[in-house]
């Protein structure tokens, strides 16, 4: 019997704001411990929460973005649950009238296809505080209570671990360019559960779906839910029953293990929140939050292909970098050769800022340098080899690349009367090499014209010396 | 010369004239509750030294003198809201220990108006109850008979002022928790439009209820007061942006041509003979003085304290969550932190806490939300409807403010539900967001004891309660009274 | 209409409410809320099919803030008020997953 999985994602955001959702407290990550609370994001006795207008404006642009209904009224809730991270032993969230819904993220399959992966709904609510073990004792630190936090459920569109991964990267994709998030799951900045089941294929009800916790990178999503959905085929290849139940996925061990159930995980007895005004969304607002919808990655990418001429290699490159992205289109503006402006960004300009670890804001090279460095070697002023020189010149001190030929008087002699001079003085030192090309050895002409290149101390234009070297020998 | 016999207004215009300093009349004050608060017990916290601090820093900057609203005058607070590095336990062992790390807005505004912040005052604990014998402290008496309840859950404020023990109180209102005890203890005590004043810094009990007031010897002073509290906070987002008129520019306006509305269903068969023979010789005094009666119906009165101990008791289920012993207050320890909550909380609450907190648990548990907390929010908006459709006939609503005086302690402490209808003709007015005020309108003739006229007015209605309720004051003595200490 | 409340489980409330009650605690609440929830039904005598569920007494809406950064309190001011505290840490006992 033939078997299938389905598996939908829910996804936690921490929005990109300066302040918390419901205090004026920072959201810096990496400050010392409770050193970003107030009595509000504590759960002090008597304290109020005031909506952050950021957060509420970056939800809505999630939604436009994710092509979701954007609700004309929204309003709050209050989730109840007693546990240590909980300021108030209650979480203010959104129930039943949620910012957003019915959306859908596109992902690309294997073979060029693409599936719509719905997503129910995207709502906000506060963050929780982070607990810290020791031995006999837990600490809490509340510097991440009440940071701005958007979830975001997928329906169970998914079918495989693959899609699943394409989902969150395109996610993922989605929320930066937009601004919404920096989704670094390092810092905690994106989460992610799975809900995964398996059934007969034909089957149109759904099996017994297990939770699973605890993956904290995009590749740790794939892995265990690779593994969880072996593990739920087995079972039930064996006649056995998969439990409902939450997993915890162990990434040393590659297995997922039973949570202790949780004794808060079931009656959340939500009521509306007395303490905040609902969210009316008005067409003012929406045109409003409309400004500032980015060009979505994929439509960016097929942009790049057209109007640069790119292979879709190179625009798939520049496009996953939003500031990247922004400066190649700097650099070709104007331009005659935006492909070789590419070759140069995706290839020596990537690869400098790695061997740095700079990033592209640090970065000394201005757009407008690569655009001349390439102007100057189509032009012939400079050799390609040259112009590796250069930029690296370019990449040390920030000058122009027209700066540095003047400067190291690198400009490429293509005059055929001094490359000439050179080709004779070459050609009377190694006469062995031209009695091997005379005598057929048509290779030895390299050796001669790397002469030539040395005695020009590399300032050549080597296809002039190609050329008349050629001549040269040919002509006795 | 005894200063703390005076109200505010009279006291304000020695201050204004030099006449007596703030650190007299502080000490005043002092020396009065030296005298009666042992046996009243009015006060959980005083600090002398603070408070004459305070009034030696307003003579020295001569705030008093310069039309500060209240400089130089002492005002007693509610153990309820927060007032930066004094203790606030709410009537509670659960907070037994706890000191406030911010001020509530109320408290920066008293703070600007010049006013000396002398000392927190008993309650029922968390505001839940109608006697004051909910605090974990000891019950507050009545200033009229020690051996009565003072009324609830603000029993020491109004205490406090009907003793002269305060020039002015605060108090809170969730259903009748400062116009009942000022009915009971013969004082004034206001009710503001739900998001007229703001609950920052005030411990939640019931967050769509709760309303912060004035205690205070007459109207004019809780006019001035008014002025003082009231106003939009940006800390509040159920804070109204609706701006505040002078309260104390229409109170002598008279009630002539005003219409004064009646509920049928507050003037029932078999109510206390004496309360209803009060009410109605006030009423009677009021169209002497020129104003209208007419007739009004509120049909679903009926419901509201069924509809009231399901919607307070919910959201105090939520708010009494984050006492847990973790972040501050008092806590037991457990063998894990689950545990600690359990006994921390176990030990912290007393019983009419837990029985509400259980009683709201259940109300929003799965299950029971539609059966409970749902319906009762519907059958609000029913109560809500009621006082709009009388407001269309009427400019304000007279009833009585208690169903009887004061009881003795003790008497209704077995039977819970007889304690939650006693609270019968001040709830509705919680539930649908109006205004109201208490004021005294008679005695009982054995013991003595106060009797209140409640007035009610539609929402930001406040300036006419005011106005009707001055006219109908300056028309008698009775605010003149008191106890014989 | 109203679920059977005869059959009022005080244990698993007061566990909802992570508070502890003694066992004469149980059985005076469960009595007393027995009365209470039966006077309570009286709300079913009325229709509320048609009627809105009351949800604030003044209807705002977009309450919002600017997202500002403002000073956080004192650490040592919360951290003192705290009944355990160690390493800028607010102290538990052992959280159990």
């Amino acid at each position: 019997m033939q078997y299938e999985a389905v598996i939908g994602l829910e996804v936690h955001v921490q929005l990109k704001t300066k302040s918390k959702m419901f205090c004026g407290c920072a959201t810096t990550f990496g400050a010392e411990p409770n050193t970003q609370v107030c009595p509000v994001c504590l759960g002090y006795p008597g304290v109020l929460p005031v909506m952050n207008e950021e957060a509420v404006r970056k939800t809505i642009l999630t939604g436009l973005m994710i092509e979701s209904e954007v609700a004309r009224f929204s309003k709050w809730d209050r989730k109840n649950y007693f546990y240590p991270d909980m300021p108030k032993n209650y979480q203010i969230s959104q129930y039943d009238l949620p910012l957003c819904a019915h959306g859908s993220v596109e992902i690309k399959l294997d073979g060029g296809k693409t599936k719509k992966i719905g997503v129910t709904r995207a709502h906000l609510e506060e963050d929780v505080a982070k607990n810290l073990h020791f031995e006999t004792k837990s600490g809490v630190d509340f510097n991440r209570a009440g940071t701005p936090l958007m979830e975001v459920v997928s329906e169970p569109d998914m079918r495989s671990p693959d899609e699943a991964f394409a989902y969150l990267t395109t996610l993922k994709e989605i929320l930066i360019s937009g601004g919404i998030s920096d989704c670094d799951m390092e810092k905690g900045q994106l989460r992610c559960d799975s809900n995964v089941s398996v059934r007969p294929v034909g089957q149109t009800e759904f099996g017994e779906k297990v939770e699973i916790k605890n993956m904290n990178t995009i590749s740790g999503v794939r892995r265990a839910l690779a593994y969880e959905i072996q593990r739920q085929t087995a079972a039930l290849q064996k006649g056995e029953k998969v439990s409902q139940e939450t997993r915890r996925w162990d990434d040393a061990a590659g297995k997922t293990f039973v949570m202790r159930t949780k004794e808060y995980a079931h009656d959340y007895r939500y009521f509306p929140e007395p303490d905040l005004m609902p969210v009316v969304v008005s067409d003012e607002m929406l045109a409003e939050v409309r400004k500032g919808l980015p060009e979505l990655p994929e439509a960016k990418r097929q942009r790049f292909i057209k109007q640069y001429g790119l292979p879709e290699y190179d625009a798939g490159v520049l496009v996953a970098d939003v500031t990247l992205a922004a400066f190649y289109e700097r650099a070709v503006h104007g331009a005659k050769n935006p492909k070789a402006i590419s070759n140069w960004v995706t290839t020596e300009f990537l690869g400098k800022l790695a061997e740095a670890k700079m990033t592209i804001d640090e970065c000394p090279i201005r757009p407008e340098h690569l655009a001349e460095l390439v102007s100057l070697i189509d032009g012939g002023q400079i050799s390609g080899k040259i112009g590796k020189e250069v930029f690296a010149e370019m990449f040390r001190s920030g000058k122009s690349p027209s700066a540095i030929v003047k400067e190291k008087g690198l400009v490429q002699v293509s005059d055929a009367g001094a490359i000439g001079g050179f080709i004779e003085e070459a050609i009377a030192k190694n006469p062995k090499s031209v009695a091997d090309f005379k005598s057929g050895n048509e290779a030895a002409i390299n050796f001669l014209k790397g002469q030539v290149m040395k005695l020009s101390k590399g300032k050549a234009n080597p296809q002039l010396v190609g050329e008349i070297l050629l001549r040269k020998l040919k002509g006795g | 010369m005894s200063l703390h016999t005076l109200t505010v207004h009279q006291l304000r215009e020695k201050l204004r004239r030099g006449a007596v300093s703030a650190r007299a009349t502080t000490q005043s004050l002092l020396d009065r509750i030296q005298v009666v608060d042992g046996k009243l017990k009015a006060y959980l916290w005083l600090n002398a030294e603070d408070a004459l601090a305070q009034a030696d820093e307003i003579d020295r900057s001569g705030i008093a003198r310069n039309g500060k609203l209240l400089g130089g005058v002492p005002i007693a607070i509610k153990d309820v809201i927060n007032v930066e590095g004094q203790p606030c336990t709410c009537g509670s062992k659960i907070l037994k220990g706890h000191t406030s790390v911010y001020d509530a807005f109320v408290v920066q505004r008293l703070r600007d108006a010049g006013a000396i912040l002398l000392g927190r005052t008993n309650m029922d604990e968390f505001a839940m109850g109608s006697s004051t014998e909910n605090s974990s402290w000891g019950v507050t008496r009545n200033p009229w008979d020690l051996e009565r309840i003072p009324g609830g859950s603000s029993g020491g404020s109004a205490a406090a002022v009907a003793a002269d023990e305060a020039f002015a109180a605060l108090g809170t209102d969730t259903g009748g928790s400062i116009r009942q005890p000022a009915a009971l203890c013969g004082c004034v005590g206001f009710k503001p439009t739900y998001g007229r004043v703001s609950r920052y810094g005030l411990v939640a009990f019931a967050s769509s209820l709760d309303q912060i007031g004035p205690f205070t010897k007459d109207v004019a002073d809780c006019a001035l007061m008014m002025r003082v509290l009231a106003g939009h906070d940006r800390h509040d987002s159920t804070s109204v942006p609706q701006p505040v008129p002078d309260y104390t520019v229409a109170l002598d306006k008279g009630v002539k041509g005003l219409r004064i509305g009646l509920p049928k269903e507050y003037f029932i068969d078999g109510m206390d003979r004496e309360v209803d023979g009060a009410v109605r010789a006030a009423i009677k005094k009021l169209q002497e003085l020129g104003a209208e009666i007419v007739e009004i119906s509120l049909p679903h009165t009926d419901y509201a304290v069924a509809v009231y101990y399901l919607i307070a008791t919910a959201e105090a289920s939520a708010n009494l969550a984050r006492f847990d012993g973790v972040r501050y207050g008092a806590r037991v320890t457990g063998e894990d932190v689950i545990d600690m909550y359990g006994k921390t909380r176990g030990a912290g609450f007393g019983a009419e806490v837990k029985r509400r907190i259980i009683l709201g648990t259940y109300a929003l548990s799965a299950g029971y939300y539609d059966a409970y907390y749902l319906r009762a929010q519907k059958v609000r908006t029913l109560i809500r409807q009621d006082f709009e459709k009388a407001f269309e006939k009427c400019d304000a609503i007279v009833t009585p403010t208690s169903p009887e005086a004061a009881f003795r302690i003790g008497e209704k402490t077995d039977d819970p539900l007889k304690m939650y209808l006693s609270d019968i003709f001040t709830i509705s007015v919680n539930l649908a967001g109006i205004c109201g005020v208490s004021l005294p309108c008679g005695f009982t003739a054995s013991p003595r004891l106060p009797i209140g006229l409640q007035v009610l007015g539609k929402p930001f209605g406040e300036e006419t309660v005011l106005r009707v309720a001055h006219a109908y004051e300056q028309a008698t003595e009775w605010h003149k009274q008191r106890p014989g200490l | 209409m109203a679920e059977d409340t005869s059959v009022f489980d005080v244990s698993y409330v007061a566990h909802l409410a992570r508070m502890y009650l003694c066992d004469a605690e149980k059985q005076k609440i469960s009595a007393q809320l027995k009365d209470i929830l039966a006077y309570v039904a009286k709300l079913n005598e009325l229709d509320v099919s048609k009627v809105e569920p009351t949800a604030h007494a003044t209807p705002l809406s977009n309450i919002l803030r600017k997202d500002e950064v403002r000073p956080s309190i004192d650490r040592d001011k919360v951290l003192n008020n705290a009944p355990e505290q160690a390493r800028g840490l607010f102290i538990v006992p052992k959280i159990v997953e």
